[in-house]
């Protein structure tokens, strides 16, 4: 059990109202903290640097940011049901690999089947993690750290056997337009992202199995003893991670045109840094779609900021780190407020 | 409990076993294979990560993990590069290269146990920050002009044997870990906190400090893994050692400790280290690229795990039957 668990027990146990309002209040108090410190953020900058604020520069950091976001909707699903997938840059790298080679040596082929087979690797790959995780009680940072190193060495396995690397110049044009097309003006890698965080955003809020969800982070066992079939769910929030990588890793391709083995390597360090800084707590039970992306754009945004201050991309890393941990210490501290408030709301009624 | 222990040891005589199967295979593919130069080799390949898997194994006994020792690595190592390329003694450089990870480890050590932070969120954290710092620190560049007679420790083997330098500091470190894991009331106490951390709590067990004392010591461990990592490639570079901390829980795992805690065995760890070390040499005799045998490692790791569940689960299935069909006789 996790010891922030337990600091959350005991309100659960003298208050149902508490135990039904608590993971919602911390996650508006999360989300509305995290949007004045994206203000916070923005207003520094663009005092410092005027063009940080152009309606470009804003578009430019969406752009950077809407691969992550996919895959931060995956893995909040994933997160949500009190497990992890580490394997998702993998997925990505080797999706965004095969699609660009499958364009390569097919440029005549219908768009939509490229981009479906990259979609139907990434969910194979996906339900494979699931499989180990949820049939195989193999614990999900075990089985996806292992797997992370797998998916990655048949990618190397299949540039050994292919190409080093596919370059732009090697695929159609009508895939690599799938990352600079715009409809009514706004590039459709953004829409494609804005679309993913909606629908699986009101399937989490509106949809039985959404909501199951969240049961199963906040008490697997509770969730097994009233009928909610546990094992199914995690291995579909695996697959749906799996399948969304896909997604990604197909953008992935097309937008940077130029794909070898090593692409996408590390990526599951901003993605759990988008997820876990957009306050979805990392041992399940609460968390939102809408914080994920927040997450996702907050750390697109000090990108971004890094770049116009001139600032050396070297402290990138460096400051995710920093960002998830400042995340998690919030966290307990939020939780621990809401929680007395709550409490001391109840003493007075 | 007894169930445990002979569980335990027949999982140890299962990697034995495995070990053994290396070791054939390898002498089968190569003259050169039980030839001590080899030894050497594949010995002394593996040895930062068996000197971090050491205090690894304790802590995910006591039922936390530290991801970020690949990095605490990184960052001691172009800590030390960057004092001595700017003129500073060698033995100053080793010595605030080991304080640097020190520190590392007592800021993981004491947001998991001051604020109550879970372990696993918080050095996946620390794993991007102190790899980010080593970059910071050195940016793209690389300090390599190190003085011979500190990179022999890297390089250079017990005189007389082929035994690197290296596995002597591992083979001390084993018998200290020993005693204490397994002869010492501190070691039972790790066992118990990996367990039960409130009845730990009540029997009298300082839980944070323990905890806090693991992590300081798996960061100083890690700094003397950078140290030695620097010697052996006489380079000090902000990425080195990137994504050992995979291989350092490997070898714990497939050792047969239990990622939740409370159950384990340095003997099985160190089993564990020499079945890998084996496995890369072999795959490195059949020319298998570094980035493919990651493969290997990858499946060793889920394989570890998957397979005495799938087989716990299938001798519950066996039982169950037995147990149907008993009581269907008896009515």
């Amino acid at each position: 059990m996790t010891t922030t668990g337990q600091e959350v027990e005991p309100a659960k146990q003298r208050s149902r109202v508490g135990q039904a309002r608590l993971p919602g209040q911390v996650s508006r108090v999360r989300e509305l903290g995290l949007l004045i410190v994206l203000l916070f953020i923005v207003l520094i900058v663009g005092i410092q640097a005027p063009r940080f604020l152009s309606i470009d520069n804003f578009e430019q950091i969406l752009l950077s940011v809407a691969i992550l976001a996919i895959v931060a909707v995956g893995e909040t699903l994933v997160v949500l049901t009190r497990n992890v997938d580490l394997s998702v840059g993998s997925m990505v790298g080797i999706t965004a690999f095969v699609t660009a080679y499958f364009f390569k040596q097919l440029p005549g082929i219908n768009l939509l089947l490229g981009i479906l087979l990259g979609c139907a690797l990434g969910l194979v790959l996906g339900m494979v993690n699931g499989l180990i995780v949820s049939f195989g009680r193999v614990p999900a940072i075990v089985a996806t750290l292992g797997t992370l190193y797998v998916y990655r060495a048949l990618v190397f396995i299949v540039a050994a056997n292919t190409t080093t690397q596919v370059n732009a110049s090697d695929v159609p044009a009508g895939y690599l337009a799938l990352a600079t097309t715009q409809i009514f003006g706004i590039p459709a890698l953004i829409l494609i992202a804005a679309v993913v965080a909606v629908i699986v955003g009101y399937f989490l809020h509106a949809s039985q199995s959404g909501r199951q969800l969240y049961a199963v982070g906040s008490n697997p066992d509770a969730a097994n003893m009233i009928g909610i079939r546990r094992d199914r769910l995690v291995f579909a929030v695996f697959a749906a991670s799996g399948l969304l990588c896909g997604l990604a890793g197909v953008l992935w391709g097309a937008r940077f045109a130029t794909v070898d083995a090593t692409d996408a390597t590390g990526l599951e360090l901003q993605v759990i840094a988008a997820v876990v800084v957009g306050g979805v707590n990392i041992f399940g039970g609460s968390g939102t779609i809408l914080g994920a992306v927040l997450g996702a754009i907050v750390l697109g945004t000090l990108q971004n900021a890094l770049n116009i201050l001139n600032i050396s991309q070297f402290w990138l890393q460096a400051l995710y780190g920093a960002a998830i941990i400042v995340a998690v210490v919030l966290d307990a501290f939020i939780t621990r407020w809401v929680q007395r408030t709550l409490l001391s709301r109840r003493k007075k009624a | 409990m007894k169930r445990h222990k002979s569980l335990l040891i027949s999982w140890e005589a299962l990697l034995v076993l495995l070990l053994l199967i290396g070791v054939v295979i390898g002498s089968v593919l190569s003259p050169y294979f039980l030839s001590g130069f080899n030894f050497y080799a594949l010995t002394s390949n593996i040895m930062e990560i068996a000197i971090m898997a050491l205090p690894m194994t304790l802590i995910i006994i006591a039922g936390e993990i530290d991801l970020s020792v690949a990095s605490v690595l990184g960052l001691a190592s172009v800590v030390l590069g960057l004092l001595w390329e700017s003129g500073h003694p060698m033995w100053l450089a080793i010595g605030v290269a080991l304080l640097v990870g020190l520190v590392a480890g007592g800021l993981n050590g004491l947001l998991v146990t001051k604020l109550a932070l879970p372990s696993l969120v918080i050095t996946i954290g620390a794993l991007a920050l102190y790899r980010g710092l080593a970059y910071v620190v050195l940016g793209d560049q690389a300090v390599s002009d190190f003085p011979s007679s500190f990179t022999n420790l890297g390089f250079g083997t017990i005189p007389g044997t082929e035994i690197p330098w290296s596995g002597l500091i591992f083979a001390i470190l084993v018998v200290i870990f020993v005693a204490v894991l397994h002869f010492s009331r501190l070691g039972r106490q790790l066992y118990a906190m990996g367990n039960n951390k409130e009845a730990a709590r009540f029997s009298g067990v300082n839980v944070s400090r323990v905890k806090l004392m693991l992590f300081m010591l798996s960061g100083v461990i890690a700094a003397l893994a950078g140290v030695i990592f620097t010697a052996r490639f006489s380079s000090a570079r902000p990425d080195n050692a990137l994504g050992f901390e995979l291989a350092v829980v490997t070898v714990v795992l497939l050792g047969g400790v239990n990622i939740f805690g409370g159950r384990g065995s340095l003997l099985g760890v160190v089993l564990a280290i020499f079945i890998v070390a084996v496995l890369q040499d072999v795959l490195n005799l059949l020319n298998i690229s570094g980035d493919i045998q990651s493969l290997a490692i990858g499946l060793l790791l889920v394989l570890s795990v998957l397979g005495p569940n799938l087989a716990r689960r299938i001798q519950v299935v066996i039982t169950h039957r037995r147990l149907a069909a008993g009581s269907s006789m008896q009515s």
